[in-house]
């Protein structure tokens, strides 16, 4: 036997990949020069990122924290660097950040509004982890609009206990009635009990129990309400109210009754169709004329309403989307039990449209929060409302990047976490649904 | 007189309308109706009833009277004389200008950006991402400050051009200025014009066609409907004899030899900006209004394309790369062959809605003080005669007509793709 | 849901708002405090400061109001509003009045059914160069970018004078002060046009005031004024006389340090019946005898509000100029109080 063999019995051994290939540099070489047009948009793009940057890093970094008017910010700047330009005057932000996220809000006070989102992060919470949080949770997302109106505004607690009573004397309408008539019926009926309920007889019991059980706390009118916390506070207004507006504008705008339809579908696209700088026109100048003689109510009021009905046909239209992605199966299936058209949404539709449009939901909310700055256009105190009235006052006259810098910085921070939330939100719904 | 076969004869009674299903649905929708209307003649009842407290009746006559501001961005002749009426003309041409411009950068950009996002250079890729998040993430109207702000304070203003020493100068030979008060472009002059006719008399819609423009446009148009029959004939030759003729020099000359004779007869040369007295005169000035909202409005929707041209290019199955990768095509040509198209039809619908949206922000043009519709019609107009209903009320009419025929022509276009698509 | 609920309660509100609509005044005394209309923010005449508090030249006109009617000078709510949207908030009656540096002109008091209740600052519109520019009079500014403030005369000023004087101009509107002072301290136009008083507050804020001059041309009066509704002339008698109560004062000597001192009794029959120890004009304006001593003590006299605000020691440093009392050859000139 000879042993000489032309095979190789043993593998060599595994040698390390060329240096230009792993590590560092392998890494730069694949993603940044792995061609020549590769090469240039490198190094373009580093041009400009070094550009932008070396604009930006020192003008952000060098500047003036404490000082009480613009003109001692370019004092120090001049005694620190020898020139006003280049350099951030943040001392217009210290002397003002409370201001820009509060507005006008009591400064004793500043815990209710905190209370009311942390809060609302709670009430939030049956929806949006519906695995970790006991549905029960529930019970306490449908009190808390009230607890909400209750802590941002204050005044007596039976303002919103009333209001709250009159969704209660409307579904017992509704049950009585329905059980012994008929549930069309019964729905007219516990909506008439409802708003009458609210108009006529909610103001004599919130004054009746007040002076009875006197329970309340300092009134805030809204007018005080403004910076940042204006902007949260329009958002969740509007999303919150125009949500059960949109599943009736959905459901209208699908249904067969030719009449309603037509009347959601001009509804959502009149609002589509106009922007919303328009509608707040209408709040601030013209809704006024449209409601009785003598009635006058709060601007923030008057554009609550106008931001809802301007979500509200967003939001139909997301849910119109969520409707239609359901198989057409869930409906087949709803009437083969017999259910009748209102079970039939509540019980098997709604939940699984509405779990399809949340991420829907989620972006029109971000939205509509950044659509709230224009209400600085009409005179109302938000975030960049107040930046001009800070600017008024001659300490500040003159300031300008600082501001909308921050300003911004504000929007980005909640608008990204709230975008990047969604896309989770997508991707654990869509594991969970097919 | 009845049969057997037929069923008993339903009386009508009132209960029917609830509980039978053939008459609730008309019931339901009679009773909407009725509430509508009356929700309807509630409002209108109590507008009229105000209005006539504060004594100011609808009407429409103050848009014949003199508008006494002046606009600086118009299209058409108009002076602080002309009617409230052609004030608004004039804003609403202002308002489709930039929205036109904005919804073409728009989808360029965002398509550019949508793909490069996509890119396999790692850096290329990121700094598209951080585009995308920062213009997504903070409003419009912020972005819009800024645009004016950042051309306000980052460009020369026309004094800088000025002296023996000057630390700005024109770009391109001497032809374009970049001021802080708006870009100066060279304007096409006509030394022998045709003239321009003047349509619609001394009405608030009245225009000037320039004749030289008609004519440019006739000889343009006849040369294309030239190349196109060359081509068609190139191509019938091509199937009958198996070989394509050159034509690519005979096109080109079809092309440019009218239009030059054409411009030569007309006198054509351009006039380009020069700094006199206080600013440049001469040549096409675009303002830095309409230049922040331009840049604005389609850089911030061109972040809402690019996310919606990335979803679309990502919903084409990886098999269509990898088959055309197979016959060979390069990734270039993949994209633009095989991926875009398919994408399209994914594509097209949310763009509508950001068209629209591009549209309805322009109304934000009030920030920066361009004079679009909201600024003439429903700002100074409003202002200065306090017919808050009547403006406001037509100044969504506008809006609406507009939006409505956007959708109606991208719907259209949406549904041509759809077919070709089958 | 909740927007039904608000507008019920809305509803009620506005109910009971009807029933009392009496007169403007019984509703504040009612309500316990004055809807006043000021500017979004406006250097030394209107701006919110740090803690929230309104301060300026308008805001003391408020609060001088609101101490004549209701004894107390903070009983103000402060509603800002817009050029747009100041005209409705007044005449839907969201505000009682409304102190936002407005032009008194004959379509505004009579096509849109104001009450013009006098003057508080004269004003005209002029202008601003550079220095640098070398100009010296408006009418060298032909083919000038001006910068103008929208939602004012001042555009309908500017476009008569240069069409009547038949130069050309490139107008460029802008919204707010603030922008208007960036663009023209960067260049973007060549001249800066507003009422003279907001040039001058403008002009003291920049870095380097003395690099900017005021042409001498002023084109328009402005007779800028607290207004009213049509219709309630109580209130405008109200208005109208704390405002001339502020000026009389400044006429008489009475300061808001001796006004303790001068409520006592003065040799000054006028001075006592302005400050209610003689007479009964409080009485017949439905306010309490010492309504003018109320109004006078919130901010002080006329030249007390005008020098702590907007006067020479201000950093906006306006001179009284055409504001000056009548005895020192300004315009200022009440009816007496008798």
């Amino acid at each position: 036997m000879s042993d000489v063999s032309f095979v190789r019995t043993e593998m060599l051994p595994e040698q390390a990949p060329p240096a230009s290939e792993v590590g560092a540099l392998g890494w730069i070489k694949h993603n940044l020069f792995s061609s020549w047009l590769n090469s240039i948009l490198t190094i373009i793009s580093l041009y400009a990122v070094y550009y932008v940057l070396s604009g930006i890093l020192p003008w952000t970094f060098q500047s003036v924290w404490n000082a009480d008017s613009l003109n001692q910010c370019r004092e120090i700047m001049l005694e620190n660097w020898g020139s006003t330009h280049g350099h951030a005057c943040w001392a217009v932000i210290n002397d003002r950040w409370l201001q820009l996220l509060f507005g006008f809000y009591p400064s004793h006070l500043y815990w209710r509004p905190i209370l009311a989102l942390i809060l609302l992060l709670v009430a939030l919470a049956p929806v949006l982890y519906s695995d970790r949080v006991p549905t029960k949770m529930l019970i306490f997302s449908a009190i808390y609009p009230f607890l909400m109106v209750w802590l941002m505004w204050g005044g007596t607690i039976w303002g919103p206990i009333s209001a709250a009573l009159g969704f209660v004397v409307g579904w017992g309408v509704y049950t009585i009635v329905s059980k012994q008539l008929s549930g069309l019926f019964g729905i007219i009926l516990g909506v008439l009990a409802s708003v009458i309920w609210w108009l006529f007889i909610s103001s004599y019991f919130t004054s009746a129990m007040a002076s009875i059980i006197p329970i309340g706390m300092e009134a805030v009118e809204s007018r005080q309400f403004g910076g940042f916390m204006l902007a949260v506070l329009l958002g969740v207004v509007a999303i919150g109210v125009s949500l059960p507006i949109g599943i009736v504008l959905a459901l209208g705008r699908q249904s067969d009754l030719l009449i309603v339809k037509y009347l959601c579908v001009g509804f959502i696209e009149f609002i589509r169709g106009v922007p919303l700088i328009t509608l707040l026109f209408v709040a601030s100048l013209l809704l006024n004329l449209f409601l009785p003689p003598g009635t006058n109510f709060d601007i923030i009021l008057r554009v609550m309403i106008m931001m809802t009905l301007f979500s509200a046909a967003y939001m139909a239209e997301v849910i119109r989307g969520g409707l239609a992605a359901l198989p057409r199966g869930q409906y087949e299936g709803a009437d083969s039990l017999g259910l009748n058209y209102w079970q039939a949404q509540r019980l098997i539709i709604m939940p699984q449209a509405l779990k399809i449009s949340i991420p829907g939901i989620v972006s029109t909310f971000i939205g509509i929060f950044k659509d709230t700055t224009l209400v600085s256009i009409i005179g109302l105190f938000d975030v960049i409302g107040l930046a001009s009235a800070i600017r008024a006052d001659t300490a500040w006259n003159g300031i300008y990047w600082e501001l909308f810098a921050f300003i911004a910085a504000l929007f980005f921070v909640v608008c990204f976490s709230m975008s990047r939330y969604s896309m989770y939100l997508e991707r654990k719904l869509q594991t969970g649904h097919r | 007189m009845t049969t057997l076969t037929d069923p008993p004869k339903e009386h009508f009674r009132l209960s029917m309308l609830l509980y039978d299903t053939r008459y609730r649905s008309a019931t339901i929708q009679v009773i909407a109706l009725i509430g509508f209307m009356l929700l309807a003649a509630w409002i209108i009842s109590n507008t009229i009833q105000n209005l006539e407290a504060l004594g100011k009746p609808v009407e429409f006559g103050f848009f014949g009277e003199p508008a006494s501001y002046d606009i600086n961005q118009r299209l058409l002749e108009y002076t602080s004389r002309d009617s409230h009426l052609r004030a608004a003309f004039i804003g609403l041409l202002n308002t489709l200008v930039v929205a036109v411009l904005g919804c073409i950068t728009a989808t360029i950009v965002g398509v550019l950006v949508g793909v490069l996002r996509l890119s396999n250079n790692w850096l290329v890729a990121r700094i598209m991402t951080v585009y995308v998040e920062m213009f997504r993430n903070v409003p419009v109207l912020l972005w819009i400050v800024l645009a004016m702000a950042i051309l306000i304070e980052g460009l020369p203003a026309p004094n800088a051009f000025r002296g023996d020493n000057p630390t700005a100068t024109m770009d391109l030979f001497n032809s374009v200025a970049v001021t802080n008060r708006g870009v100066y472009i060279p304007e096409f002059l006509f030394s022998r014009g045709l003239g321009d006719i003047h349509l619609f008399g001394a009405s608030s819609i009245r225009f000037n066609v320039s004749l030289d423009l008609v004519a440019f446009l006739v000889v343009l148009g006849g040369s294309i409907f030239a190349m196109r029959k060359i081509s068609g004939w190139a191509a019938a030759k091509q199937e009958a004899t198996g070989d394509r003729p050159t034509i690519w020099h005979i096109q080109l000359g079809v092309l440019f030899v009218p239009m030059i004779i054409l411009l030569t007869v007309l006198g054509f040369h351009l006039g380009y900006p020069e700094l006199k007295g206080f600013n440049f005169k001469g040549g096409t000035h675009m303002r830095n209004s309409l230049i922040a909202l331009w840049l604005a409005l389609s850089l911030y929707t061109a972040a809402f394309i690019a996310e919606i041209v990335r979803a679309g290019i990502l919903a084409i199955s990886k098999g269509q790369t990898e088959a055309a990768s197979a016959l060979g095509l390069r990734p270039g040509r993949t994209m633009r062959l095989v991926i875009l198209p398919q994408a399209l039809r994914v594509i097209i619908p949310p763009m509508i809605s950001n068209y629209l949206n591009l549209t309805k922000n322009s109304s934000l043009a009030i920030a920066v003080g361009y004079m679009d519709i909201t600024g003439t019609l429903g700002g100074i107009t409003m202002n200065q005669t306090g017919r808050e209903l009547e403006c406001v009320l037509l100044l969504m009419l506008v809006y609406l007509c507009i939006s409505l025929s956007i959708s109606a022509v991208m719907n259209w276009y949406n549904n041509r793709v759809k077919l070709v698509e089958r | 849901m909740k927007k039904s609920v608000i507008l019920g309660m809305a509803t009620v509100a506005g109910l009971a708002a009807g029933a009392a609509a009496a007169g403007t005044v019984d509703d504040i005394k009612a309500r316990g405090k004055l809807n006043c209309g000021v500017t979004t923010g406006l250097v030394g005449f209107a701006a919110p400061d740090a803690n929230g508090e309104w301060k300026g030249f308008d805001v003391s006109l408020c609060r001088a109001v609101a101490a004549a009617v209701l004894g107390d000078a903070s009983a103000v709510e402060f509603v800002p509003t817009t050029g747009k949207t100041r005209f409705t908030a007044l005449a839907s009656g969201e505000i009682d009045m409304l102190a936002r540096n407005t032009t008194w002109t004959f379509s505004r008091d009579v096509d849109l059914k104001f009450e013009f209740t006098g003057v508080n600052y004269y004003d005209g519109q002029g202008f601003m160069v550079p220095k640098a520019l070398g100009v010296t009079s408006a009418k060298e500014l032909d083919g000038a970018t001006v910068c103008i403030q929208t939602g004012t005369t001042t555009e309908l000023n500017l476009a008569d004078f240069f069409r009547s004087n038949n130069i050309s101009y490139e107008p460029v509107p802008i919204e707010t002060n603030a922008e208007a002072q960036q663009q023209y301290l960067a260049g973007a136009c060549d001249v800066y046009t507003t009422d003279a008083s907001g040039l001058a507050a403008t002009r003291a804020t920049f870095e380097d005031p003395s690099a900017h001059v005021l042409l001498p041309e002023i084109i328009s009066k402005e007779p800028l004024g607290p207004l009213v509704r049509h219709g309630d002339h109580e209130w405008g008698d109200v208005v109208r006389w704390t405002l001339n109560a502020l000026v009389s004062a400044e006429e008489l000597g009475v300061t808001s340090a001796n006004i303790d001192e001068m409520s006592a009794g003065t040799d000054n029959p006028e001075v006592n019946r302005l400050l209610g120890t003689e007479g009964t004009l409080g009485e017949m304006l439905g306010l309490d005898a010492n309504w003018a001593a109320n109004a006078i003590k919130a901010g002080g006299n006329y030249g007390e509000i005008f020098a702590t605000n907007i006067g020479e020691e201000t950093p906006i440093g306006l001179a009284r100029g055409l504001n000056a009392q009548w005895t020192d050859g300004g315009l200022l000139y009440s009816p007496p109080f008798r």
